[in-house]
Parts: C-alpha cells; sequence; structure tokens
C-alpha cells in the first residue's frame, strides 16, 4: 500500500529498447553517419518481443535498437573521426567559395583517416571468429575488384580488393584447401576449408558491369572498407601461420621464370609484378626454407574414419599431380589456373594472353589443352583436347573422370552443384547416382539404352491375357487397414496438434509432389531422347 | 616572353598606335555600323549629339520623334495615352491604332511590305524596313557578323612572341621596388623561420597510401568473448546454391513455358528461385548475371537492417502427435459394410425407425408415404399413404404395442402397420378402442380423432391434429407417452405431451425459451431433455422444474441422443460439430468431435452395445465406439471406428437419419437420394 505510483513505460522493454532516431539524436550523428557506424560496429536492430509496449503504446512500424548496443557504440573513437570529417568537408567546402586554393590543397592533405583495426578486434576477438565470417568479405572483395576504375569507387579501394583477392587465392593455392567448386548463372562458387573452417565466396564473371540505380554504393562501400580490413588481416595471419612472406612475393624459381619473359610489355615494375602474382602460375617465397621430403608428417594415430578421411584428403591435394595443362585464349584463366595449381597440376597459357605464362601450346609433354570451341584446327596428337567443365568435374566428384564425354563438339553432361546433400526422400539426379557408382570404383553401365530398346516393341504389340481370379492381396488390405486407423485416430487430434499436424504434413507433401515432378521430368526426357535415338537408327 | 629585342613590322607598328588611340585592331572595321542600320536607340543618338552636330541634324531631318525617356521597359506606359518625351520635353502620343483583327488580316493579306514593317516600340509609329536592314537582320539570324566586310578567319598576329624585337613594347623605366628587397616578404619569412624553429611548423608526413597490416591476434585470448556477447547472434551464412543454378543443369530442373511465365509473373517477393534456371552449350556462352551486385547489396542489407533472432524450429515427428488409441480391431462389433439398401421411395428418406423386435423397419419420405420394410430381406411390405410430406416416424418401443406414430404437416397419426405377431396386432387395435370417454371434456389444444373408413383400412388408428407443423415425434421407453415438437420461436406451445391411452394431450411448459430444436424423454428416470438452438434442458418431470442446462458451444444444435444408460447425451450441430456430454461431470461438453466435413443431421445411441453414430451431409455415417463405464471416476472412451460411406448427395444433403438395430450392431442410414441403407 501507499508509496508512488508506477507511471507506464518506465521500465522494463520499454527502457531497454531506443528507436533508430533517438539512437542517432543520442550519439549526435547524422542518418547516414550512423548508419556507417552500425555497419562497421555490427550493430543491428532487435525485433522486440513486445512491439506495442516498446513503442509506448503505438502500433507504428519503428526499428529498435538495443539502448546497451547504443551505449557501446558512445565510446567509439571512430564517432570522433567522423565528426571531425564532417569538420573537414565543412572546411573545405568554404575555401573551395573562396578560391583558396593553397589552403584546400593542404587541407585535403590534412584529410582525417580513420583505422579499423581494433574495430576489427573487438568484433572477432579470436582469429576464428573472424575466418568464420570472411565468406561475405571475400565475395565483396571479388566483386570490386571487378569494377571498371571509374565512377563507382574509389580506384585505390578496387586495387586493395584485388590485392587482397590475387594474396587469398594464392594462400589458397599454396595450403591446397579448395574443397567444391560450382559453375553457376551468377558466378563461381569455392569452396575452401581453412583452419577447419569451411568458407564459401562466390566470383562473377568476368563481364563488364551493368551498375544498377537502385543500388546504394555508400553503403557497399562501407562494408567494403571494414572488409578490406578484416581480409588483410586475416590474410596476414594465415600468410604466417605458413611461413610465406607478407606482402606476398614469387620465390626464386618463380621469379626468375617470369622475369625471363614479356618483361618489356611493362612500363612498371611494381605493375609486372602484382600481375605476375595474380596470374598464380608461380609459388611464393617463404621465410622458412620448405624442406622437400614430406617424412615430417605429424604422428600417426590409428583412428579409422579419421584416417580415411585424411587419406581421401591427400589423394584430392594431389588430384591433378603430374598433369599439364594448356588453356585457350577463351577459357576463363584465372579461375582455371587457380584450380589446377590447387590440386597440384601445372598450367600455362598463350604468352600473349597473359603475364606469367610457363610452357608454351608447342610442349610435348602438355597432357591436358583447355578448349571452349567447337573445333580447333592444329591439333597435338599426344593430349587430350578437352572443354573446361572437366576440370570442375573433377575436382567435385575428386577422381579423374573419363575425358570421353568433355571433348569438343560432344554435349556436355550436366554440371552438378556440389553443395547439395541429399537426404532421404529426396530427389537424386540420374547422373549424381552416375557418379557415386564411379567414385565407388564400379563401372558405367551401358545396357540401361538396351533394355528400352528391348522392352519397347513389347510394350507396343497389343496382347490379350485370360482374366483371373483377383488374389486378395493380404498386405494391401493390412495396409490400407493400418491407413483407416490412422485417419480415425487422426480425427481425434486436438486442435491445436491438428493444426500443427496439418501444416508439418503439408510440407512434406509439398517435398514429394516436387519431387515426384522433377522425376516425372527426368524421366520423360530420358524417354524423349532415347526416341530421337531410336528414329535416328531407323533413318 | 623571350628577353630578346624584336624589329616591329609596319602593319604592327600600326597595329599597336591604333590601339593607343582606342581604335579597334582591324583596319576595316567600322565601329559605327549600328548606326547606320538605322534602329533609332536612345544611347547612341545622344552619343553621337556629344560627338558632332552633323549626325545630329541628320537624325533630326530624317526622324523628328525622338523618344527620351531611355532604355526602360516600355509596359510602364501602358496605362498613358502618351509614349514618352521628346527633345523639348512633350508628350509623344502614342499612335492612334484603332486596327482590329480584320485590318490587321487584311493589311496581312494586301500589303506586300507587310512582312518587313515592324513596329517600333519607343514611339509606337511602324517602320518600313529597308532592304539593308533586312539583310542584316538575315545575318544575324544565321548567327554571323552584321558587317558583311569583317573577315573572321584573320591570320592571328603574334604580339608575345619568342622573337625579340628591337624596340621594347614599353619604354617605361624600372620601379624602385624592382630593385630593393620587400620588407613584407622578409617579415613573412622571418614569421615562417620562427614558427619552424619553435616546432609550430612540420615537415608534411609521406601520405600512407596502402593500408599496414600485422598479426591483430597476436596476443589473443583464445576464451575471450564478444563485448555484447550476450545479445549477440552472428550472421547466418547465405543459401548454398542447388543443382537448378547451374550453367549446364540437369534437363529436369529447366522450368516448362507455363512455370516460366507463372515465375515471371509471381512477385519477385514471393518467388521460390531468384532467378531463371538456363541452360548453356558451353562455358563461353555464359553471360554476365545482371543481378549480381543487386543480391550483393541486398546481403549487406540483411547484414545491418535485419533484426536477428533465435527461432526455434518445431522438431516433431507427425507420428507422434497423434493420439495413441485401442485398436478399431479390438473394439468389435461395429457396422462395417453396406449390405443392405432398401429402395423405394422417391424422395428423401427424413425419418427411419426400427420396431423393438428388430424384424421390421418404418421409413417417412417427402413423397408422403411412409413404407415399412422387412429388415432381412429389403422387401417393402407395405405402403402408406398419407397427407404429407412425412416429417418423423417412430415406432412404439413397448414390444407389447405394434404401433408407429407417424407426423406430416400438423397431423400426427398413429398407425397400427399390422405387422408380426398378430395378437399384438389385435391387442393394440383392442387397447385403442377400448378407450372410454371421460366424464368432463377437458378443452385440448389438440384434437384427438379415431380414423375411420379408409384410413382405417390402411392401419391409420388414431389422427391428432396440432395446432401448427410437427416436426419430431418420439415415444417415452414405456410406450405410453408421446412428444412432439413444434418449432416456433415464441410460442408457448412448442412441445406436447401426449398420453395415448387416456388421449389426452398436456403442454409441460409455460414458457419455452429459443427455438426447440428436438425432445426427448430420459430412458430410465422422468427426466425429459429439450434441446434448443444451443442449449439443452433437462427437465424433471415429475418436480417439474429444470435440472440442467447444458451449453451445447455450438451454433445450432440439429439433433440429439440420449445413452441408454441416461448420463450421457450426444448433439449433433449444424456446424460440423458432435458433442459428447457426461451429465454427472459437466454442463460443458465432455468432447467435442469435429470428424464430419459438413452439417450433422442426426446422431443415434445403441441399445446394448458401446456405439453411436452420425449422419451428416457429406453423405457419410461415422461409426464411433464410446464406452460408458460404471466407474464414475473413468471418463468415457471415445475412439471412431468406422466411417460408412454409400449415399449419394443430393440437392446438398446426404445422410437424413441414422438409428441402430435394437439387438445387432447394425446400423441404418436413411439419405436424401430416396434410399435407406443398413450397415452390418
Amino acid at each position: 500500500m501507499g508509496g508512488l505510483q508506477k507511471k507506464k513505460y518506465e521500465s522494463g522493454s520499454a527502457t531497454n529498447y531506443v528507436s533508430r532516431n533517438k539512437a542517432r539524436k543520442k550519439l549526435s550523428l547524422s542518418l547516414a553517419d550512423f548508419r556507417r557506424l552500425c555497419i562497421l560496429k555490427g550493430i543491428y536492430p532487435h525485433e522486440p518481443k513486445h512491439k506495442k509496449k516498446v513503442n509506448k503504446g503505438s502500433t507504428a512500424p519503428r526499428t529498435f535498437y538495443l539502448l546497451k548496443d547504443i551505449r557501446f557504440l558512445l565510446h567509439e573513437p571512430v564517432v570522433g573521426k567522423f565528426r571531425e570529417y564532417k569538420i573537414f568537408v565543412r572546411k573545405l567546402r568554404k575555401a573551395y567559395g573562396k578560391a583558396e586554393w593553397s589552403g584546400v590543397k593542404r587541407m585535403k592533405e590534412n584529410k582525417p583517416v580513420y583505422k579499423l583495426d581494433h574495430i576489427i578486434k573487438e568484433r572477432y576477438p579470436t582469429f576464428i571468429d573472424a575466418l568464420r565470417d570472411v565468406d561475405d568479405a571475400l565475395s565483396m572483395c571479388f566483386l570490386f575488384s571487378t569494377f571498371a576504375r571509374t565512377g563507382k569507387c574509389h580506384v585505390q579501394t578496387i586495387q586493395l580488393c584485388r590485392r587482397l583477392g590475387v594474396e587469398w587465392m594464392n594462400y589458397i593455392i599454396d595450403l591446397r584447401s579448395l574443397r567444391k567448386v560450382f559453375l553457376s548463372i551468377k558466378g563461381i562458387y569455392y569452396q575452401a576449408e581453412v583452419l577447419g573452417q569451411t568458407i564459401t565466396w562466390i566470383v562473377p564473371y568476368q563481364f563488364a558491369h551493368d551498375h544498377p540505380t537502385d543500388v546504394d554504393y555508400r553503403v557497399m562501400a562501407t562494408f567494403t572498407e571494414l572488409y578490406t580490413t578484416l581480409l588483410g588481416f586475416v590474410n596476414f595471419r594465415l600468410y604466417q601461420t605458413l611461413n610465406l612472406v607478407y606482402p606476398p612475393k614469387l620465390d626464386g624459381q618463380g621469379e626468375f621464370n617470369l622475369k625471363s619473359t614479356c618483361e618489356e610489355d611493362y612500363a612498371l615494375e611494381s605493375e609486372s609484378y602484382s600481375e605476375k602474382l595474380s596470374a598464380l602460375s608461380a609459388s611464393l617465397a617463404r621465410t622458412v626454407p620448405l624442406v622437400e621430403d614430406e617424412e615430417a608428417e605429424p604422428d600417426h594415430f590409428p583412428a579409422e574414419g579419421v584416417s580415411e578421411r585424411q587419406k581421401c584428403q591427400k589423394t584430392l591435394k594431389k588430384l591433378f599431380e603430374g598433369l599439364k595443362f594448356f588453356l585457350n585464349r577463351e577459357v576463363p584463366r584465372e579461375s582455371l589456373a587457380f584450380l589446377i595449381r590447387c590440386f597440384g597440376g601445372q598450367v600455362s597459357w598463350d604468352k600473349s594472353l597473359c603475364i606469367g605464362s610457363t610452357y608454351d601450346e608447342t610442349d610435348e609433354m602438355i597432357t591436358h589443352h583447355i578448349v571452349d570451341r567447337p573445333t580447333i584446327n592444329k591439333q597435338y596428337i599426344n593430349r587430350y583436347y578437352i572443354q573446361p567443365q572437366w576440370v570442375y568435374d573433377c575436382v567435385n566428384a575428386k577422381i579423374l573422370l573419363p575425358v570421353e564425354e568433355y571433348f569438343l563438339g560432344v554435349t556436355l553432361p550436366p554440371h552438378l552443384s556440389p553443395f547439395v546433400e541429399e537426404s532421404e526422400g529426396d530427389y537424386v539426379p540420374p547422373e549424381k547416382l552416375k557418379l557415386l557408382a564411379l567414385q565407388r570404383g564400379e563401372k558405367p553401365r551401358e545396357e540401361e539404352d538396351d533394355q528400352i530398346q528391348f522392352c519397347l516393341p513389347q510394350r507396343l504389340s497389343v496382347k490379350v491375357t485370360p482374366g483371373k481370379v483377383k488374389q486378395e492381396n493380404r498386405m494391401r488390405t493390412e495396409q490400407e487397414e493400418k491407413a483407416e486407423e490412422k485417419r480415425l485416430a487422426i480425427m481425434m487430434m486436438k486442435k491445436k496438434e491438428k493444426y500443427l499436424y496439418d501444416k508439418i504434413m503439408f510440407g512434406k507433401k509439398r517435398n514429394v509432389r516436387e519431387v515426384s515432378l522433377l522425376r516425372n521430368r527426368c524421366h520423360f526426357t530420358i524417354v524423349c531422347a532415347f526416341f530421337c535415338k531410336f528414329k535416328n537408327t531407323i533413318e | 616572353m623571350t628577353g630578346a629585342d624584336i624589329r616591329l613590322s609596319d602593319e604592327q607598328v600600326d597595329l599597336v598606335h591604333r590601339l593607343q588611340q582606342g581604335k579597334f585592331g582591324d583596319v576595316n572595321f567600322n565601329e559605327y555600323e549600328v548606326f547606320r542600320s538605322g534602329f533609332p536607340l536612345c544611347w547612341c543618338w545622344n552619343r553621337h549629339r556629344s560627338d558632332s552636330n552633323r549626325i545630329c541634324h541628320l537624325n533630326i531631318c530624317s526622324l523628328d520623334i525622338r523618344n527620351t525617356v531611355g532604355n526602360i521597359p516600355m509596359e510602364w506606359y501602358k496605362d498613358y495615352p502618351h509614349i514618352g518625351y521628346d527633345l523639348e520635353g512633350k508628350k509623344i502620343f502614342k499612335p492612334i491604332r484603332n486596327k482590329d483583327e480584320l485590318d490587321e488580316f487584311l493589311d496581312k493579306m494586301e500589303n506586300p511590305d507587310y512582312w518587313r514593317t515592324v513596329q517600333d516600340k519607343m514611339t509606337g509609329a511602324d517602320i518600313r524596313l529597308s532592304d539593308e536592314q533586312v539583310d542584316l537582320v538575315h545575318r544575324l539570324q544565321q548567327g554571323k557578323f552584321g558587317d558583311v566586310n569583317f573577315n573572321e578567319y584573320e591570320p592571328a598576329i603574334d604580339f608575345f612572341s619568342n622573337e625579340v624585337m628591337i624596340h621594347p613594347v614599353t619604354n617605361r623605366p624600372q620601379d624602385k621596388r624592382s630593385f630593393i628587397p620587400s620588407l613584407i616578404e622578409k617579415e613573412k619569412v622571418g614569421k615562417l623561420v620562427h614558427a619552424i624553429k619553435m616546432g609550430w611548423i612540420k615537415p608534411r608526413r609521406p601520405k600512407e597510401t596502402t593500408p599496414q597490416y600485422y598479426d591483430l591476434w597476436a596476443k589473443e585470448d583464445p576464451n575471450s568473448i564478444l563485448g555484447r556477447h550476450k545479445m549477440h547472434v552472428p550472421a547466418p551464412k547465405m543459401k548454398l546454391p542447388g543443382h537448378e543454378e547451374s550453367y549446364n543443369p540437369p534437363p529436369e530442373y529447366l522450368l516448362s513455358e507455363e512455370e516460366r511465365l507463372a515465375w515471371e509473373q509471381q512477385d519477385p517477393e514471393y518467388r521460390k528461385l531468384s532467378f531463371l534456371p538456363q541452360k548453356f552449350a558451353c562455358l563461353r556462352a555464359v553471360p554476365a548475371y545482371s543481378r549480381f551486385i543487386h543480391e550483393r547489396f541486398e546481403r549487406c542489407l540483411d547484414l545491418y537492417l535485419c533484426p536477428r533472432q533465435r527461432k526455434m524450429r518445431v522438431n516433431v515427428n507427425p507420428e507422434d502427435l497423434i493420439p495413441k488409441l485401442p485398436k478399431p480391431k479390438d473394439l468389435q462389433p461395429f457396422p462395417t459394410t453396406q449390405s443392405l439398401v432398401y429402395r423405394g421411395h422417391s424422395s428423401l428418406v427424413r425419418s427411419i425407425s426400427v420396431s423393438p423386435s428388430g424384424q421390421w423397419l418404418v421409413s417417412g419420405s417427402d413423397d408422403c408415404t411412409v413404407r415399412f420394410w422387412e429388415v432381412s430381406t429389403a422387401r417393402c411390405l407395405k405402403t402408406v399413404e398419407v397427407g404429407g410430406a412425412v416429417k418423423g416416424v417412430a415406432w412404439n418401443p413397448n414390444p407389447s404395442i405394434c404401433l408407429v406414430a407417424v407426423s406430416y404437416d400438423d397431423t400426427v397419426v398413429l398407425l397400427n402397420p399390422g405387422l408380426g405377431d398378430r395378437l399384438v396386432c389385435t391387442a393394440t387395435d383392442q387397447l385403442i378402442s377400448s378407450y372410454e370417454e371421460p366424464e368432463e371434456v377437458m378443452d385440448q389444444s389438440v384434437q384427438w380423432a379415431v380414423a375411420e373408413g379408409e384410413g382405417h383400412e390402411q392401419g391409420h388408428r388414431l389422427i391428432l391434429k396440432h395446432p401448427k407443423t410437427v416436426r419430431q415425434v418420439t415415444w417415452h421407453g414405456k410406450g405410453d407417452y408421446l412428444a412432439c415438437v413444434m418449432p416456433d420461436n415464441g410460442s408457448s406451445l412448442q412441445v406436447v405431451i401426449h398420453q395415448v391411452s387416456k388421449r389426452r394431450t398436456q403442454n409441460p411448459f409455460r414458457k419455452n425459451k429459443g427455438l426447440v430444436q428436438c425432445v426427448s424423454f430420459h430412458p430410465i428416470r422422468p427426466y425429459f431433455f429439450v434441446a434448443t438452438q444451443r442449449y439443452v434442458r433437462v427437465y424433471n418431470l415429475i418436480k417439474q422444474e429444470l435440472t440442467k442446462k447444458l451449453m451445447a458451444n455450438c451454433k445450432w444444435i440439429s439433433s440429439m441422443a440420449i445413452h441408454p444408460g441416461g448420463d450421457n447425451v450426444i448433439c449433433g450441430s449444424y456446424d460440423c460439430r458432435l458433442a459428447w456430454f457426461d451429465l454427472d461431470l459437466s454442463t460443458k461438453p465432455y468432447k467435442v468431435l469435429r470428424h464430419h466435413k459438413k452439417a450433422l443431421r442426426s446422431v443415434a445411441y445403441h441399445r446394448h452395445y458401446p456405439l453411436f453414430a452420425s449422419g451428416s451431409d457429406d453423405g457419410s455415417v461415422i461409426v464411433c465406439h464410446g464406452m460408458v463405464y460404471n466407474d464414475l471416476l473413468q471418463n468415457p472412451l471415445i475412439v471412431p471406428v468406422k466411417v460408412l460411406k454409400g449415399h449419394t448427395i443430393t440437392h446438398d444433403l446426404g445422410v437424413l437419419d441414422v438409428t441402430f438395430h435394437p439387438t445387432q450392431p447394425w446400423v441404418f442410414s436413411s439419405g436424401a437420394d430416396g434410399t435407406v441403407r443398413l450397415f452390418t
């Protein structure tokens, strides 16, 4: 009894959240700066449990941030830099207005810059945390590095992104930790395993971008700023773990090889060096010279499952070892070079195509020549001429696939996504089944076609059989009984459970429907293909 | 420029002279061209007047009107009769303009010089342009110089060339300040030197263009946690691509034409795939993905704008949700198959009833007939025509009396079908005929009449004329009392109870609340159940009071049945529900079943077996096992055991009545398709 009457919205969830505008005012930042700060610090809005309570009775749609998050932003040194930058812009504008060009120059030289090192350290207290989040950073960097050096962002950013991307690829090559590749219509997906973390990134195809107008590039640029910092530190650390020199340097042998070729085409030494690095054809210099023999393996513990997996990975690492590839000029050079080098193959290309080619087309030792055109005029005898999909499929299958299906002018087998892991009841395309059989070491069966060939005429001949007394199928009646029982039991369900049950069953049925649709279509295409073949043979 | 002396040519010297005199550099350029053109502009006139009298004189001769107002917007004089002032300061009046549109047009048509006539804004007079002036206008319109003779492409003369001339351009002696050091500069330099000495000015730092990286996690604490660890949810990774995203997917993943159209018409937000699967013959043919930047951008937006929440997925095996019920097999006997169909009626069969012996079945239909069937053979033994669509039939439950109550329109007829034991039949006839008129005739709302003539031949024995349409008839267990329902909202006479032996009629209720749907007698005790739209009221007939009011939790009760034990009631309703009441438990339903898809029309209990059935508009009869235990602590067990289908749905009506065989686990159902079916 007694005491002060409690007022509404002065405690509890209403005080734990603040709306975006309030947060912005508390930090005294403009909306753009607030947005930038949120991106850099990784602050995201929260959905309160009781929106109306938090919104002080109103139901207007609003974004809410945790008050603790905003308090946490208050002490951020970057906020100070934002304010400095604001003042800098104001001063600069004034100097421009007064046409004080010397002042403009001086101010531009003293432009306030901020560093994000401490933010990276704070957001990712351990290195593994950082590695876990490196997916988006890589995708973004690879995207920005394909931008034209005009307009949308600073040239320095593009160069930095390119440099970091090349560093990353070089690291992956050196570690040989690429696991999966996928040629999608969006770009090329890569998946690597670094320090136990699976990292997936996507690289767009090498085309000029048609820059959309409904994309806010400032947001993207802020993210890139953060991501380049993150990726730089991650790269540094990764290079350190492999005893590689950072910033990467080509090792002596590689440097020598490259020096001899087409040095005179590049005006700047620095430029040619970065190009050489991005050619991905030579290995990197180490701080500690590598011991050639690989006897120094870690102690071997006989654990069955693990050792099996290790063995598998070991063979995968040496998938292309001993093979010598030559890339024709129409294939995506960087992707293929990266891939082949990741699995221990040797790769080269035409000298005029790019810097860093190590051998010529005329080399007798070349085993595979990758071409993406229907025919090629001059063919050498002792090598396979194959389409680029072979390399990608081999990596995904973890074995060297038979090359016959990938010859020039041949209709390619479908390229499957290595990321799909079919569970019970999912649709598995027939190509995948074939592949699994190959991996198990079975010979691909050819009789399938013949079977259809034989059974088809039979099906066409009409035959009348004498009627038979229909045997009562005991199994079937039993099943029907079971189904009926279930139906009756479902009738007795409570309303709440019935709702949940219906929902689950709806989803299940949809899945089944989709799978059966795919299966039917697959069957249909096989039959169609067979008929075409059949027709051709008759003609 | 070079410091060398250059000798000026004669032309150049001439040019210098001209420029020094303030003349144009070009000799041929006529600076007074404008005035010759004949536009009398004020400022030029003024200038000329000061220049020479001659021109002034000439001008006055040619144009005596001169406006002195200057270069002002002439609309200031819009509202005045004059347009300015001449040299003497007199007003210049506007010329009288009385030309209207027509005159203007005629002028345009007739006057050959109309096109070269312009109005002088300053004086308002019309001026005809001379040929020269027209020429000038043309030239100016073409963007040429006004002067014909002006050559715009004359060779440029380089005044300040690298050739050193012997004559300096100016012969002025140099200033003194060009010899002695500047004091101001000295002061400034001194200040800078001082500032540098004091360390106020520092040399420029070399700019760092490339970011410096180092081992950020050199001293990392493996157990360290994020500052905002408590509420932080790491961003989910992006979904990995499936087969359909491949540049060369298996053909079954490609969309068909209809699917593609459907995809295009769908709102981008609701699409299952954000792209159209495509197949390319070779890698070279794959184009750039136009939405790549969009997708990255959307990912960015997701990262910083989306609230993150951990959502628990319901991980339930749907089989676990299904309640564990005893198997129907263990609950036998119950009707499982349709064994007989009783055909004969030509319209809906509204009501059926089985004789207490279980040998005969009576059915009343909308085709105004009552048919009697032999249960075991499905043979129609007798057809009795009545005067209207039969709403209800009820066989007297007393095995010693062979009497059937049939209701149509406002009449209830008691029929003696004459089936079965002849002794019973005659005993029944005797019972009816042995009635003696009481001494005092009571005034009754229902008129009792004895059937005679043809009606008697057909089996009619007693005819009860009611004031309103009778919907339902039902017998008391002893077979003496008969209750009739006349649904009529707001009337006090909705339910009447007849006593056949005394031919007496009672109206048990002074007032009825709501529309009475059906009534029923308690099988053992003197209770009477009245179902209105939403409630079932239980009256004690001896004490004449309301004992219980059951809330059915449904919109409109259609039918009701009492368990032979008398403690349980089921109610069917038009909103597809079947409510089971346990009278000992509560006035609310113990269980509500929603088995049927459509409105329930009738419900029935079996007299001996723990079975009950419900018939519905969806054409099905659902038989349930409804075990009632003697132990009061144990709740009744309700298990649906069979869905019986057979009736075809006509006019949106399926099964209209269900009833059980008195001894066998058989169920009869009558339907809107004019048939009665037996399920055994």
